[in-house]
């Protein structure tokens, strides 16, 4: 048993976390504070050009997009005799991680698994959304919205970097999707575990680093407490693909991002409440991915059925 | 990334089940837990058997794979526990191994593996627990002897035990993690008092140890006087490596009687407590994969238990007591009943957020050692 990342995973999941971390500013965190206003989305960077969603139109940044496409970002399960990489589930977690690590913005999941199934989708010309539940992310950006969004209603998104429809009847759920959904919770997880303990290493208060406290120290501690299940639970889902892998890989995710920024932003007390601060967009995307493939719902029942088979 | 196990360990499996499916029927019955003579019978017994069919020095020489194959089959056939061999074999065994002289090797190893002697610990004292260099039992130099004062507590096995991993200090001028040596102690030995202490699930689990002046050889001290925190960290961490093994198996069993139980007392039509078991599915899955995740990292490195033992005892010790609570509410009123399956085990569980260091304790080590915060005054 092997169960650790050979060495051309590390080398992929470096490449994508390099390629996606590029647009930062140097020396920063890897995302920055919406300061400017532009309408253009891209990512990291695209926080710096971010505007409250529902003001108006969010744009997704078709550079980006692209240089995902050239990457492989969404080729990357295709074979190779249809331009793509070859690799398998597992190698598409661990990029997806990274994409959920810097929060890029964008219908990631549902233009990955276009790939190969609508043209333009593998390589990033073409971007495509698809109703996933009861929501649709980035309706009116997409090229292609499968398999159609009858009824949409526009909300108001929780979410500044991810416009939200709703639709009637909810879509069926697609297990891969899922799975790729968990891959960036985790990779959301990390980066709130992360932030957390930077955070508490370096603001004094009573005259030392808050992460001398035990108060916040277990704050921290149990961010990572949570990060490491969910890693190993999703990527076994990845190696396995069983149904019920997924299903936990996914409920352990989940928890792991959403109590996991919220622990964040407790731990950068009322600088975490500010809008300048990116911890609410870990909270907020987090949100917005929980709600994907029926939500905790659905997993948890399908996990109950398992116990009696 | 490979969850699959080579042939040589999918041999050993094989052969390991094939040999658990005889051996396991010409088993006596269970002792009750409250007759120790009879558990020591027991567990040694088992012990013998194993080592009979060259299974007993599985948790310290084979592979860390091979180990987790054991345990996960040796459970998943409802085989004995490692019982009273627990500090023999998983903590005062690899110690001697690898810190003791040829000599010492040579007497007190081979009569573990073959289930000839008991060993408890004589770590903890009553000023002493999760603070454990605060210990106070003291031995000073008499000729060949140590002669050792004090008291130790949370001793389990100590009224069978033939020898007791003890820990003393031995210069109490020295700062409070050196001038500790690690010896072993003869468990009849005179001046030596054993007072069973009664759990709050009412069995006597582990007892209270008084040391009146009793006369250790200083042969049998492992390691360098003053040295034994060192000589004791070193097999802590095995100890959190591979411990809980055995027992995620076992919790994912119980979480299957309890889905069943519920199914025939109706509960299942409950929503809420479906769902709740659903969740504790997912909660033993990725336990289970996070343990093999931390043993083939242990084994890419060489056989050493990484620090994610911690991270694992935190989530495990927790989960445990959820998983018990759950079962709580599938019984209903009939939690209440001691006769009740589960119901000593939810009570059980109640001690793993303290025994072998309290959840407070191992969210400092996780914060301090792995996430690098700074300790705390």
């Amino acid at each position: 048993m092997r169960f650790q990342l050979t060495v051309e995973q590390r080398a992929l999941r470096d490449t994508v976390r390099a390629a996606v971390g590029r647009r930062a500013p140097a020396g920063s965190s890897g995302l920055v504070a919406p300061t400017r206003r532009s309408r253009t989305c891209h990512s990291p960077a695209p926080l710096s050009g971010m505007q409250v969603a529902g003001d108006s139109q969010l744009r997704l940044d078709r550079g980006m997009w692209r240089a995902l496409g050239e990457l492989g970002f969404f080729s990357l399960r295709l074979p190779e005799a249809d331009g793509g990489a070859g690799l398998g589930l597992p190698e598409a977690v661990l990029a997806f991680e990274e994409a959920g690590r810097a929060l890029v913005p964008g219908p990631l999941v549902a233009t990955h698994l276009a790939a190969g199934v609508v043209p333009g989708a593998d390589t990033g010309e073409v971007v495509v959304a698809a109703a996933d539940g009861r929501l649709v992310e980035w309706m009116d950006e997409a090229d292609v919205v499968l398999p159609g969004a009858e009824g949409a209603v526009a909300m108001r998104s929780v979410d500044p970097l991810t416009p939200l429809h709703r639709v009637p009847a909810p879509a069926p759920t697609d297990s891969v999707a899922v799975l790729l959904t968990a891959a960036e919770q985790l990779g959301t997880a990390t980066r709130a575990c992360e932030l957390a303990v930077q955070h508490a290493r370096t603001r004094e208060q009573f005259g030392q680093p808050i992460g001398a406290f035990q108060a916040v120290k277990h704050l921290c501690a149990q961010l990572l407490v949570r990060v490491e299940p969910a890693r190993a639970a999703v990527y076994a889902a990845a190696v396995t693909e069983d149904p019920a892998d997924i299903a936990a890989a996914r409920l352990l995710a989940d928890e792991a991002a959403v109590r996991g920024a919220r622990d964040c932003l407790q731990v950068h007390g009322g600088m975490g409440f500010t809008w300048e601060s990116e911890v609410h967009l870990l909270l907020k995307r987090a949100w917005v991915r929980a709600q994907r493939g029926g939500g905790r719902t659905e997993s948890e029942e399908l996990l109950a059925a398992e116990l009696t088979v | 990334m490979d969850l699959s196990y080579t042939a040589e360990e999918e041999q050993f499996r094989a052969e390991l089940r094939r040999w658990l499916a005889t051996v396991l029927p010409t088993l006596p019955t269970k002792p009750s837990p409250d007759d120790w003579p009879g558990r020591r019978a027991y567990d040694l017994g088992w012990q013998r058997r194993l080592y009979d069919a060259g299974y007993a020095d599985v948790h310290w020489d084979a592979s860390p794979t091979l180990r987790l194959i054991f345990l996960e089959e040796t459970e998943k056939a409802g085989a004995p526990y490692v019982g009273a061999g627990f500090v023999g074999l998983l903590h005062a065994g690899p110690t001697i191994a690898a810190e003791g002289t040829d000599e010492q090797r040579a007497r007190w190893l081979p009569p573990i593996l073959r289930g000839d002697e008991v060993w408890c610990q004589g770590f903890s004292e009553p000023e002493a627990g999760s603070d454990l260099a605060a210990l106070r039992t003291r031995a000073w130099r008499d000729g060949d002897d140590y002669v050792v004062s004090g008291s130790k507590i949370w001793t389990s096995h100590a009224e069978v035990a033939d020898w007791c991993e003890l820990l003393v200090r031995t210069d109490p001028a020295a700062p409070k993690h050196r001038g500790i040596s690690w010896l072993a102690m003869p468990m009849d030995a005179p001046g030596i008092t054993v007072r069973p202490l009664r759990t709050l699930a009412g069995s006597a689990e582990f007892a209270e140890v008084f040391l009146d002046e009793v006369r250790v050889p200083v042969g049998n001290r492992v390691g360098a006087e003053n040295d034994g925190w060192r000589v004791t960290m070193v097999t802590l961490s095995f100890e959190r490596g591979t411990a809980f093994v055995g027992e995620v198996v076992a919790c994912r069993r119980v979480l299957r009687e309890l889905a069943v139980e519920a199914r025939k007392n109706g509960r299942w039509d409950d929503p809420a407590l479906r769902r709740r078991l659903g969740a504790l599915n997912a909660e033993f899955r990725a336990l289970w994969r996070l343990t093999q995740w931390n043993v083939s990292e242990a084994e890419a490195r060489g056989g050493v238990p990484g620090v994610g033992a911690s991270v694992f005892k935190l989530r495990y010790s927790q989960v445990r007591q959820d998983l018990y609570d759950a079962a709580a509410e599938v019984l209903g009123e009939g939690a209440l009943d001691l006769r009740a399956p589960w119901v000593v085990d939810r009570l059980s569980s109640l001690s793993y957020t303290i025994a072998a260091g309290t959840s407070q304790i191992q969210q400092n080590i996780v914060a301090e050692r792995i996430l690098g915060l700074p300790k705390g005054r």
